[in-house]
């Protein structure tokens, strides 16, 4: 290998000679209790995310051998109890590079230490909208979609496919109302009307009673288009499905949804990541690891193209438009200069199937279409990146 | 209109009849159409997901790859029987053979390789660490260097046919998909799928000649895809399928400037000419066809129902 890399260099290598850069990154984990649910037949998987940065670490040491770059990354879980900013301290003074899993305000905290200052650290964790509008930070970027750009997807296909007389149903923990906000937002954005709106406040074993209590519980909503769900921790969801006095479709949460990733997404070349991930993890990508993996290779598009490992740099260069990442979704993926959230197309699918991808045919935009989804330059209050 | 124009095309091609041979990725067939009639006159199974598609220099031998059977298929084009397969390595996508009519060049999609395989002794010769998702694959006409392009690594791999070893890498953009070299082997081009553009490399230095991107009008330049490419008799021009722009470029290659865009089917994917190159065909994936352009009047001026997911296409004489 060394042998070759010499004669490849001295054939075409603009690069200094020696130049060997190696970028290290860390992910950290930080553990958060999570709310129980009635099912357990969809466990989060341990390595939820972490997987995802592994296999976009593989994918980055595979172009580096060929570049003279090498890439490392380190994993530190904090359990619960343990202080995560004492944990990011220990990490950022060893390397600026932090892929993030943890709520949205240890974020912001780790984002404002002094040690973090000039770092860069991926949010793969959290759609919190204000993370990507008045809560930003110049030295966080978000690779995970926001609530908003999902809400969004999901009210572009209301449009089309004239849905336009909706009803929700929203669970009680923070994440089921953060969703439910950015629903209504939406819905508003987009010109559709949210005629009723219910809370889920049961706490019966839906498992053997959803047959009973869900028409009931739906019959008074009347008639109406689509219903949504807003039960991000997906307790009660599925036991919805097939039991609303209603024949309608379900969306949101369960249902047709809008996500970030799926493993039904094969299209694109997708089909190859996949198959990828799974030898390497034994198991199907999630989201959080997509969005892990796009913050890894991130780093590894920049790292190619400029050479470099100074945060500085790359920073500039993942924000200029220069930069662009083959993310399997059908575009170059791009980062918003206005608030470091990567621009990406959105699936809306079912279990078994890719059933549209955001922006959908019609929903243009001056700039890019990609910024019909989520916070646009003129909506959001951003200011750590101008 | 065109009526009249497809009569004459059948009568200035009736001393070149040949077949345009198209791989069905999503029904595991081969669907042959007659490039005088430009009609459908056999299908033929093949092994699981088939992919690249290219005849022996005889055309006594149809090479498939059988991507999700791990083998390229050898077909008897003559009666449509597989008469053996060869090892390939996993997920062969797309290969090349080489002048000498005897060694494939395989891009492994799924494991970073690129396999050599002999045809002879049906046994694997050579096989090379490459970039993540090796797609592109082409060799040079005097057969000294064989080029893979890797999808994530965004890469050229310059491969010499002799050690089996990568002498270079070139850096493309993003997605690599296909590689060619001009017949007098002073070129190599790579298309970038998803940087949208075409770079030129000079083949002696393996230094970037040229880089040229697309415009397409009504298109969001995000959905200009550069695919699946091939140059005209003479290497004068290059068409270029645009995936899911549903258009291909034609590209004056002295000049470098796009010349042209043909409207054709939904997701052009690659295509390959009929034997005095006046038409071309090309597989559109998404909407199940091929579209033939003739390429003097740079129209489309037919679609031909394929089967499901049409993917590679290669010609052969039958005259």
């Amino acid at each position: 290998m060394r042998q070759l890399l010499a004669v490849f260099c001295a054939l075409w290598c603009a690069v200094p000679a020696g130049a060997d850069v190696t970028l290290s990154a860390h992910y950290l984990h930080v553990e958060v209790p999570l709310p129980p649910t009635l099912s357990n037949l969809d466990p989060i998987p341990e390595d939820n995310g972490l997987a995802g940065a592994l296999t976009g670490l593989k994918d980055n040491q595979t172009t580096g051998r060929f570049l003279g770059q090498e890439y490392e990354l380190s994993q530190t879980y904090v359990p619960e109890g343990d202080d995560p900013i004492a944990a990011a301290k220990a990490l950022l003074a060893t390397s600026p590079y932090l892929i993030i899993s943890a709520p949205a305000e240890v974020q912001t905290a780790i984002a404002d230490l002094p040690e973090a200052q000039g770092a860069l650290i991926f949010n793969t964790s959290s759609g919190d909208i204000t993370l990507r509008d008045a809560d930003c930070r110049a030295n966080l970027f978000h690779t995970l979609p926001s609530d908003a750009m999902r809400t969004d997807a999901l009210a572009q296909v209301f449009v089309q496919k004239r849905w336009t007389d909706l009803v929700m149903i929203t669970g009680t923990h923070p994440q089921d109302v953060a969703y439910a906000q950015a629903v209504r937002q939406s819905l508003v954005k987009f010109g559709l009307d949210l005629a009723g709106e219910k809370e889920w406040a049961f706490d019966a074993d839906m498992r053997r009673n959803a047959s009973q209590e869900v028409p009931l519980f739906t019959q008074d909503f009347g008639d109406y288009d689509a219903m949504i769900l807003a039960d991000e921790v997906h307790d009660f969801g599925r036991y919805v499905l097939y039991n609303t006095w209603e024949a309608r479709p379900v969306t949101g949460s369960e249902g047709l949804s809008a996500v970030a990733w799926s493993p039904v997404i094969e299209q694109w070349g997708a089909a190859q990541l996949q198959s990828r991930f799974e030898k390497a993890h034994n198991r199907q990508m999630t989201s959080q690891d997509y969005a892990a993996w796009a913050a890894m290779r991130t780093l590894g598009e920049a790292v190619t193209r400029t050479n470099a490992v100074d945060p500085e740099t790359l920073r500039a260069y993942i924000l200029s438009d220069a930069f662009e990442l083959a993310g399997f979704k059908g575009r170059p993926l791009t980062y918003r200069a206005w608030n470091g959230q990567l621009r990406q197309p959105i699936a809306i699918v079912h279990p078994r199937a890719l059933v549209a991808q955001a922006p959908l045919d019609g929903f243009l935009h001056q700039v890019n279409e990609l910024d019909s989804l989520g916070l646009d330059q003129p909506e959001s209050t951003c200011e750590a990146f101008q | 209109m065109i009526r009249t124009t497809l009569a004459a095309l059948l009568l200035t091609t009736t001393a070149h009849a040949g077949e345009i041979w198209v791989t069905n990725e999503k029904d595991d067939t081969v669907s042959v159409i007659s490039t005088e009639t430009l009609e459908v006159i056999k299908t033929y199974e093949t092994g699981e997901r088939p992919r690249g598609i290219t005849f022996s220099k005889d055309f006594s031998l149809l090479y498939i790859c059988a991507s999700d059977s791990n083998a390229v298929q050898v077909m008897d084009p003559n009666s449509g029987e597989i008469l053996h397969d060869l090892p390939s390595g996993e997920d062969p996508e797309q290969f090349v053979l080489h002048p000498d009519d005897r060694h494939l060049y395989i891009a492994n999609e799924d494991d970073a390789i690129t396999t050599v395989v002999d045809t002879e002794s049906r046994k694997v010769v050579a096989q090379i660490d490459v970039g993540i998702e090796p797609e592109g694959m082409a060799v040079s006409p005097d057969g000294k260097i064989a080029i893979t392009t890797s999808e994530t690594t965004n890469m050229a791999h310059w491969i010499d046919t002799e050690t089996q070893e990568l002498f270079a890498n070139t850096l493309v953009d993003s997605r690599p998909r296909h590689a060619e070299f001009l017949r007098d082997g002073s070129e190599m081009w790579v298309s970038s799928e998803i940087g949208g553009t075409l770079t030129i490399f000079d083949t002696a230095t393996q230094a970037e000649k040229a880089k040229i991107s697309f415009e397409v009008q009504g298109v969001h330049p995000d959905r200009v895809q550069p695919v699946g490419f091939e140059f005209t008799a003479g290497d004068t021009h290059a068409f270029v399928a645009l995936g899911p722009s549903n258009h291909v470029a034609v590209v004056n290659a002295e000049t470098y400037e796009v010349e042209d865009y043909i409207l054709v089917g939904r997701r052009v994917w690659h295509m390959d000419f009929n034997e005095d190159r006046s038409l071309l065909f090309t597989t559109n994936g998404v909407s199940g066809d091929v579209t033939v352009i003739d390429v003097a009047k740079r129209e489309a001026i037919k679609s031909i129902k394929v089967g499901r997911f049409p993917w590679g296409a290669a010609f052969r004489p039958t005259n």
